[in-house]
């Protein structure tokens, strides 16, 4: 195992626990900083977590922050150092969505999470890397290179958010912000062995996160901890009138639910949830984390959740339908790459030709097929009628229990290059995390082992809206276990 | 469920993707394949089923009418390929064209 | 003022220029029938209105485009950035929601929005947010007045969606064809309000659509503005053998941007597609544009692949339930509209249909008169306003180049001066006069006081001109004073124009008939 336990080093910290230091004033921001921007430094030329770094800017908001708090009015993010997937719009530095189409786009206003940290005074270090348009499950589909496992860095980090978990992971950031569409941070939060939260549809704003499926893109942390995941989701949820999909209810109050206490907490474990493919490692480190809710004080309950085969198959035909529209606007006429082709015609198809990559030109394929005249209600009606024999699965077994505990994928990070020869190999990487984005429950991952030395990811899914118990259970397991203070060897620790 | 090659182009077309030959042969079979696993939901029987097409439970959401500032121009057009006269510059669409409503 | 018969006809030219809102070259066509009695004409409309929003469907832009710089009312949403969301305008669903409710319509009790893909430089998305099989409102009726008669159209649908941005062309330097798209139209509310394919003539169609405009414009719901585009149509023209329930092959013409060039294209479908079918040819489903300079319709070429919309649920926007309570509470929005308005005029203050059609024209002007009619509920009241209003203020408005819906001088100014002839403390030239000079603030008594035009009470002032008149016409004098009494209507007309008009004829006449009867 080449993990080592927590050191001292400053960007192995928590945030919760960096927050202290920082209003006690024994540690500024421009440290803090400064200590993660060194460390993106070193160790970004071999795990390529970030797209773009702006590190004068970074610094600067360090020092703003530094000024708040020595005005005493720290929030509770003020001075983090934070990493954003390059899916999420920002102003003052381009944002790619790991796509050629997109590069150099400067966009001309933030996206809601990012004003909203900024509020805060929080520190960006950088954009970090993504499967072009959040479509992928390794990062390899990015347009920048891929990121490497920072736990071996002949794996993937997972994806399509393999750039802001690697950060986390590597001590480049201390959080970071992803997005999950069939999985997209819970998958490689797994892989990464950190903690990866998808929140309930609708309870974070969407507005300037660029669109992947609509219905069922969600923005949420990477973090060290089920604490600190808490402490970031209070900043950026809560209701935003410029997303019509966003929930009008005010940002919850996690942290103080937080309590570590599984007494009489019902656990379901669902028998659909074991499936071929299902590496034993993986198998073996549920079944103990399983074992140690038992212990203590857990109510594990079967639940079924009988249509989970069908989760995967719905999924490739809505999110691609949703993407084919949602990406149709890349067209070479408003911003982003425009390749002359003599005539308008010409221009759209070579553009958007070369312009996206092989995964993205699939998706768009699909979804525009499963949309087209003669196959819409044998696909797309379909899949929506699924979704709702999906989402009835997840009514039924929340009536009986608190929290729903899975794995979160069914294998640790494989190979880079294992899986690109066949798409739909790739997609299986999802099957455990899709179920929940078709049903818009929130789901997070909290490390829960090793297998031949890579993390092993455990799946917390819980009620709509009801992150608060969501957490409380996975930060009473986390707690109760070695594995969030463990972190991967790097060799050029600083 | 085999798509053709017409299939592939018609979809393409549709979307304004320009595939090479490699790319429009790799993508009849990756297509093909994948759409043999989706098949897979023909297995259930969703006759009564209501579709689902989002699960945000709201309704009527809606803002008064009231006009807020706009982004300054420049801004507008600060990613713009090509520009003219305070516009987005483009070859003008052929006759063939779908047009707008 | 009597409305005699060239008040009629002054009345109907007036309708039908109004209508038409061309004000320049308007020609009165005579209503030729040319359906032959084979054949019998099918026409359906579909009209795309601009909904009157201050913003856009979808965002907080102002929706005003027209007068704008290109490309200054754009933002996130309406140029489609990466990452920008939609906001429901709701005023733009009120809007069509009444206009549903104008047109009869049930309004849907559970509505959604949809995606309609399709790739134009004019649309940035590369969708549009319209609405597919959730209409707000369907099945409603139109009924309106074509050569006399009432005519009822069906009305499929309507339905709520975004307008797209604008092309303007232009040629290179290089010679090459260029546009240059301007977004500010970009995210303008549209209503598409289908109707059945219930029409049997091009005039039929002309007077169907003049009594949607009037209607849109009554409830507020859109400018009706064809020049402007804020109010555009397209047409399925469509023949078949007289008799026969079953539908020809349907032609869509697209271009009209007038309603007389509405009439002319689908005179000219009409007449092509008989000519072609009585020459023993089939008409194909085609899309063919009008050519106004040319008069004439031309087949658009489209590719296949065109109109495959791919319609689907736009993921994100939450659906639309409009509960009976919301929908009482549009209700309670709709005015009077303007066939009922037009009928109670008829009734209520006794006008001939054309000048009720008239005076019902636009609301405002409706409004306009039944305010100068309420100040002063005497029975000549309203005929005195109806003769004013017909004549002369329309006259005015023309003159001024007001807008049909904007008077020149306000009800109140009207109302006071209706009142000063009605107690005959003004002559009818000198009311002209003080209309003509009547400007905003002024009440029409001020304002004939201090230009003089109020009766001349001072009979020194009378006797002063008529002393000077006998001196002047000494043989009309003269002639009265020998018995012949006609002869006094001479001395009497140039006594008064001495006064400058304002002596009353009938005091005027008293101290004629004192001076020449006095022994000199």
């Amino acid at each position: 195992m080449s993990a080592v336990a927590g050191t001292d080093a400053l960007h192995w910290l928590t945030a919760s626990e960096a927050r202290t230091l920082l209003d006690k004033k024994e540690l500024s921001a421009v440290e803090l900083t400064q200590a993660h921007l060194a460390r993106i430094e070193s160790l970004d030329p071999s795990l390529n977590c970030h797209i773009s770094t702006f590190p004068d800017r970074s610094l600067a908001q360090a020092r703003a922050a530094d000024e708040r708090i020595g005005r005493g009015e720290s929030a509770g993010l003020t001075g983090i150092p934070i990493s954003l997937k390059d899916v999420l719009v920002t102003t003052g530095t381009q944002t790619t969505a790991g796509s050629q189409i997109l590069k150099g786009y400067e966009s001309p206003y933030d996206a809601t999470v990012v004003q909203r940290l900024h509020a805060q005074d929080a520190v960006f270090v950088g954009k970090s890397n993504t499967d072009e348009f959040a479509m992928g499950s390794s990062t390899e589909n990015s347009s920048y290179g891929v990121t490497r496992n920072p736990w071996n860095l002949d794996r993937v980090p997972g994806g399509s958010s393999g750039g802001p978990a690697a950060a986390v992971a590597a001590g480049e950031a201390m959080l970071s912000l992803g997005s999950d569409t069939g999985g997209s941070i819970r998958q490689p939060a797994g892989f990464c062995g950190i903690v990866g939260l998808k929140p309930t549809y609708g309870r974070v704003s969407r507005l300037g996160l660029i669109a992947f499926g609509s219905s069922l893109d969600q923005i949420g942390p990477f973090a060290r901890s089920v604490e600190d995941a808490a402490l970031i989701l209070e900043a950026i949820a809560g209701h935003d009138p410029r997303d019509s999909t966003s929930a009008p209810m005010p940002s919850p109050d996690i942290c103080s639910h937080l309590t570590g206490d599984l007494a009489g907490v019902r656990i379901g474990v669902a028998e659909e949830y074991a499936v071929d493919g299902m590496e034993p490692g993986v198998e073996t480190a549920v079944a103990t984390a399983v074992e140690s809710l038992k212990d203590a004080g857990a109510i594990i309950k079967q639940v079924s959740l009988p249509h989970t085969r069908y989760a995967l198959p719905t999924y490739y035909i809505t999110a691609p339908a949703e993407a084919s529209a949602n990406l149709a606007r890349f067209d070479g006429v408003k911003y982003g790459l425009s390749i002359d082709g003599g005539s308008l015609r010409e221009m759209y198809e070579q553009t958007r030709g070369q312009g996206f990559g092989p995964e993205v030109k699939r998706r768009i394929m699909l979804g525009t097929y499963a949309l087209s005249s003669g196959y819409y209600d044998a696909y797309y009606v379909k899949a929506q009628k699924v979704r709702t024999l999906l989402k009835q699965d997840f009514d039924a077994a929340f009536a009986d229990v608190d929290v729903i505990v899975a794995p979160t994928s069914p294998t640790v990070a494989f190979p880079i290059g294992a899986r690109l020869d066949d798409p739909y190999q790739m997609y299986l990487a999802d099957v455990f995390t899709i179920p929940a984005n078709m049903a818009g429950i929130p789901g997070v991952s909290v490390p829960c082992g090793f297998a031949d030395g890579l993390p092993v990811g455990l799946q917390f899914l819980g009620k709509a809206f009801d992150e608060a118990t969501l957490l409380s259970v996975a930060h009473a397991y986390e707690r109760s276990q070695p594995w969030w203070r463990m972190h991967p060897e790097l060799g050029n620790e600083i | 469920m085999e798509l053709t090659l017409d299939e592939v182009r018609h979809v393409a077309a549709l979307a304004r993707l320009g595939l090479t030959d490699a790319e429009q042969e790799l993508m009849r079979d990756q297509l093909s394949s994948i759409l043999g696993h989706i098949n897979a939901l023909n297995e259930l029987d969703t006759e009564s089923i209501p579709p689902t097409a989002s699960v945000a439970a709201l309704q009527n959401v809606w803002r008064d009418d009231t006009v807020q500032s706009s982004l300054p121009r420049e801004q507008v057009l600060m990613n713009a390929p090509r520009q003219n006269e305070g516009c987005f510059e483009v070859d003008t669409p052929l006759g063939g064209e779908e047009s707008s409503s | 003022m009597e409305a005699g018969s060239a008040t009629v006809i002054m009345v109907q030219f007036a309708i039908f220029a109004r209508s038409l809102e061309t004000g320049r070259g308007v020609e009165i066509d005579v209503t030729e029938t040319i359906a032959s009695t084979r054949f019998e004409t099918v026409i359906g409309l579909e009209v795309h209105a601009q909904v009157l929003t201050k913003s856009k469907m979808y965002c907080s832009c102002s929706a005003e485009y027209a007068s704008a710089e290109p490309n200054t009312h754009v933002c996130h949403v309406c140029m489609g950035l990466p990452g920008a969301l939609p906001v429901i305008n709701r005023e733009a669903i009120e809007l069509c929601v009444l206009t549903g409710l104008a047109l009869d319509c049930t309004i849907a009790p559970f509505s959604k929005l949809d995606r309609k893909n399709y790739v134009y430089p004019d649309l940035p998305k590369g969708y549009q947010v319209s609405q597919y099989d959730l209409p707000l409102c369907q099945n409603g009726t139109l009924v309106f007045e074509s050569n006399g008669e009432p005519v009822t159209a069906g009305i499929t649908r309507v339905h709520i969606e975004e307008d797209t941005g604008r092309l303007l062309h232009r040629t290179a330097s290089d010679g090459s064809d260029i546009s240059l798209v301007d977004l500010n139209r970009s995210g303008v509310p549209l209503m598409e309000i289908v109707g059945e394919p219930d029409l049997r003539s091009p005039e039929h169609a002309r007077d169907y659509l003049i009594a949607l405009r009037q209607i849109l414009r009554y409830i507020g719901a859109s400018t009706g503005n064809m020049e402007e585009g804020a109010f555009r149509c397209d047409a399925n023209v469509s023949l078949r053998e007289a008799g026969s329930t079953e539908f020809g092959a349907k032609v869509e013409i697209k271009n009209m941007n007038s309603f007389r060039a509405v009439e002319r294209a689908l005179r000219y479908e009409v007449e092509r597609q008989q000519g072609v079918l009585e020459a023993g040819g089939t008409i194909e489903q085609e899309t063919r544009g009008w050519v106004d300079a040319r008069g004439v319709t031309v087949g658009q070429r489209t590719k296949e692949a065109a109109h495959d919309y791919r319609y689907f649920p736009e993921p994100d926007l939450p659906p639309l339930a409009l509960g009976a309570d919301i929908v009482e509470r549009i209700a309670a929005r709709l005015p009077e509209l303007p066939a009922a308005r037009r009928a109670r005029f008829v009734e209520a203050f006794g006008l001939g249909e054309p000048e009720a059609a008239i005076l019902t024209g636009e609301r405002e002007t409706a409004d306009y008169f039944e305010s100068v009619c309420e100040s002063a509920p005497a029975e000549g009241r309203s005929r005195l306003a109806a003769n004013w209003i017909l004549n002369d203020l329309f006259g005015l408005q023309r003159e001024r180049g007001l807008p049909p819906d904007r008077m020149p001088v306000s009800a109140d100014q009207l109302a006071g001066l209706l009142d000063m002839l009605e107690a005959d403390q003004i002559s009818a030239r000198a009311a002209k006069e003080l209309l003509a000079q009547l400007g905003p603030g002024e009440t029409a008594i001020d304002k004939a006081r201090s230009l003089n035009l109020l009766p001349l009470d001072d009979d020194d002032a009378i006797r002063t001109a008529a002393l000077e008149t006998i001196e002047a016409f000494p043989a009309a004098a003269d002639d009265y004073r020998n018995g012949k009494k006609a002869a006094i209507g001479r001395l009497l007309g140039e006594t008064i124009k001495r006064t400058g008009g304002r002596a009353r004829p009938d005091a005027a006449r008293a101290i004629l008939e004192e001076l020449l009867n006095s022994p000199s």
